[in-house]
């Protein structure tokens, strides 16, 4: 056990150390942007994965928690004229009370019909930021969202807000981890493996499942107001439904339930845009082709299935 | 009065499409339990096919309707053989995420083929609108109605008729039972993706009239027809074309009374209101399996 709890410090230690040698030793603004993107798909991720990965739950529309946490911070702070530190909890409490009126009857259901579920949310979601043009700048959307200040310490620069996002990966790493290895993770790996044999055991589901998918919600909020102060203008396209579907293929192909499978699966979907670049038109056929692959070779995601070759090779060799 | 008949003609036109989609959709589910997020793109295909071989190499319109349909039923098996039969532990998300990849992929090749523009294509026939009580009906929508009237009864003569048809019913039933009594499973898993992405195809062939076809038209058509297939209950036939046509007429009134700009928002509140309300759609169907 505690050989166990000394790994997990050491690798937090070692994230750190990395999360550190990476923001001091990259000068180059463009590396320094796509890792801040990186973290805040992370901590998307992270989000989801929770729900997906640990309590087998499906969501198909995150992105519309991701895009109220960002569009509640642009209005408060452009419209309003207010802090964005007093926009942050109040994001994070609008997004936990839509989680919790949409859970209530969304989660009764599951499989395919609470895949459907989702979706149809995130869409209704999606066209009420399109088209209420009153409140959320309709297609066009928000410009001018101001940078993060802390008293007389800014945010502007992208090495400081690289700072700012993976300091909130960290946490939210942490605070997942805890969960996980608690009571409540074991409960929520019971409605994972068979939800009628969990009640059956006296874990009360329905709340269980509605309190992760509000922290899970929770978690793209904050990543929403993360994005909204980095990038300085939203609009409703970067909270559509491909969003939600690129979040759900981040946790599967890092690997469901694993907290860094999550990091890695975000990474890589972040990433490989950027890469593919180089094939312009060819762009979409690759990247399909790179997701269908992956998941034929490594249907249990990138992290289980590298350990799986891993443990394979060593049997083969070292018996 | 005459307003509201004209909106429920286009309501049903617009039915009749989400429900030949819809059908794709149960036809694959029932034999697979697999939902096909690459199917709106076989549409596309099959819109984008008809315009070239109709409009460019000017083939007459019923050979252009069965090369596209065969076409596109012949990549659908493909995708059967390369992408879902090679996955050696199928989860279902897996199969999800793969189908995601395989409609991205799908969008690429369109993209490629036909470029960015639109295309459009004249009616099947160049008859006068019919007028109705002061509505007028394009003959389109007949032609709409009519191909998707005989695509569903020859479905329904299909599976309950033929030996082959029994076989794929039996399949869907108990994979397990029908393998003891004899039936290859893996050909009819092959056979149901044939009908299902014909049916896609012959949906966009269908449409191509009546819209602008272009590679990203697949997405939405997809989802509202999965919409329709979910609301009519996944898996039944039948529920598939009652949950294309109450798609299509809720949607159309709601464009014409409210604003059209809440199209969408209309066909995704009613499928909330009939999962919160009667999760099994409206022919209930028997209980979804959980990821």
């Amino acid at each position: 056990m505690s050989s166990k709890l000394l790994r997990k410090t050491a690798s937090y230690g070692i994230f750190w150390i990395a999360v550190a040698a990476a923001g001091m030793s990259i000068d180059n603004s463009y590396y320094l942007q796509v890792l801040t993107f990186i973290g805040i798909h992370s901590i998307l991720a992270l989000g989801l994965n929770m729900l997906m990965g640990y309590a087998g739950q499906i969501s198909l529309g995150h992105a519309a928690f991701y895009g109220l946490g960002a569009y509640t911070t642009a209005i408060m702070t452009v419209h309003y004229d207010l802090s964005p530190w007093l926009a942050l909890p109040c994001a994070i409490c609008l997004v936990i009370l839509v989680a919790f009126i949409v859970g209530l009857p969304t989660l009764k259901l599951s499989g395919y019909y609470l895949g459907m579920g989702t979706l149809g949310f995130g869409m209704i979601v999606h066209i009420i930021f399109r088209e209420w043009t009153s409140v959320t700048g309709g297609a066009s959307g928000y410009v001018g969202i101001p940078p993060l200040e802390l008293g007389a310490f800014s945010f502007s620069s992208s090495r400081n807000y690289f700072y700012l996002v993976w300091c909130t990966v960290l946490i939210s790493i942490v605070l997942c981890q805890r969960l996980i290895d608690s009571r409540i993770g074991r409960a929520l790996r019971s409605i994972h493996d068979s939800e009628h044999a969990s009640k059956a055991v006296g874990v009360n589901t329905r709340n269980l499942k509605l309190q992760v998918f509000m922290l899970s919600a929770a978690l793209a909020g904050v990543a929403g107001f993360l994005y909204a102060h980095f990038v300085s203008f939203i609009s409703p396209g970067t909270f559509d439904f491909i969003v939600s579907i690129r979040i759900v293929t981040m946790v599967v192909i890092g690997g469901m339930a694993s907290i860094w499978g999550a990091l890695l699966g975000a990474s890589l979907l972040t990433l490989l845009p950027e890469w593919l670049h180089a094939f312009s038109d060819f762009e979409m056929i690759v990247y399909g082709l790179i997701l269908m692959l992956v998941m034929i070779i490594l249907p249990q995601g990138l992290t289980r299935g590298i350990l799986d070759i891993y443990e394979r090779s060593h049997k083969k060799y070292f018996k | 009065m005459q307003e509201a008949l004209q909106y429920v003609f286009s309501g049903i036109t617009n039915g009749a499409i989400y429900a030949a989609i819809a059908v794709g959709f149960s036809l694959l589910y029932n034999s697979t339990e697999l939902i096909n997020f690459a199917h709106g793109e076989f549409v596309m295909l099959g819109a984008l096919i008809l315009v070239t071989l109709w409009n460019i190499f000017k083939l007459p319109l019923p050979l252009a309707f069965f090369i596209t349909v065969f076409t596109v039923s012949g990549m659908g098996l493909l995708f059967e053989r390369l992408a879902i039969r090679t996955v050696s532990k199928p989860h279902p998300i897996v199969l999800v995420i793969i189908t995601v990849g395989a409609s991205i992929f799908f969008r690429g090749i369109g993209m490629l083929l036909w470029g960015k523009d639109s295309y459009s294509v004249p009616s099947f026939s160049d008859h006068a609108p019919i007028t109705i009580f002061g509505a007028s009906l394009l003959p389109q929508s007949l032609w709409i109605l009519v191909i998707v009237g005989i695509s569903v009864c020859a479905l329904h003569f299909f599976f309950k008729k033929t030996l082959t048809g029994k076989a794929m019913q039996a399949c869907a039933i108990n994979k397990r039972a029908a393998r003891l009594s004899g039936i290859h499973s893996e050909k009819m898993v092959l056979l149901a993706f044939f009908l299902s992405t014909g049916m896609g195809a012959v949906a966009g062939i269908i449409i191509a009239p009546i819209t602008m076809c272009s590679y990203n038209m697949g997405t939405m058509l997809g989802l509202k027809g999965f919409c329709a297939a979910m609301l009519g209950g996944l898996g039944s036939l039948w529920g598939s074309l009652i949950g294309g046509f109450l798609l299509g007429i809720v949607e159309a009134l709601g464009v014409g009374f409210f604003s059209s700009s809440l199209k969408d928002a209309i066909a995704f509140l009613l499928l909330l209101l009939i999962l919160y309300m009667r999760p099994g759609g409206i022919m209930r169907v028997k209980e979804v399996k959980r990821f």
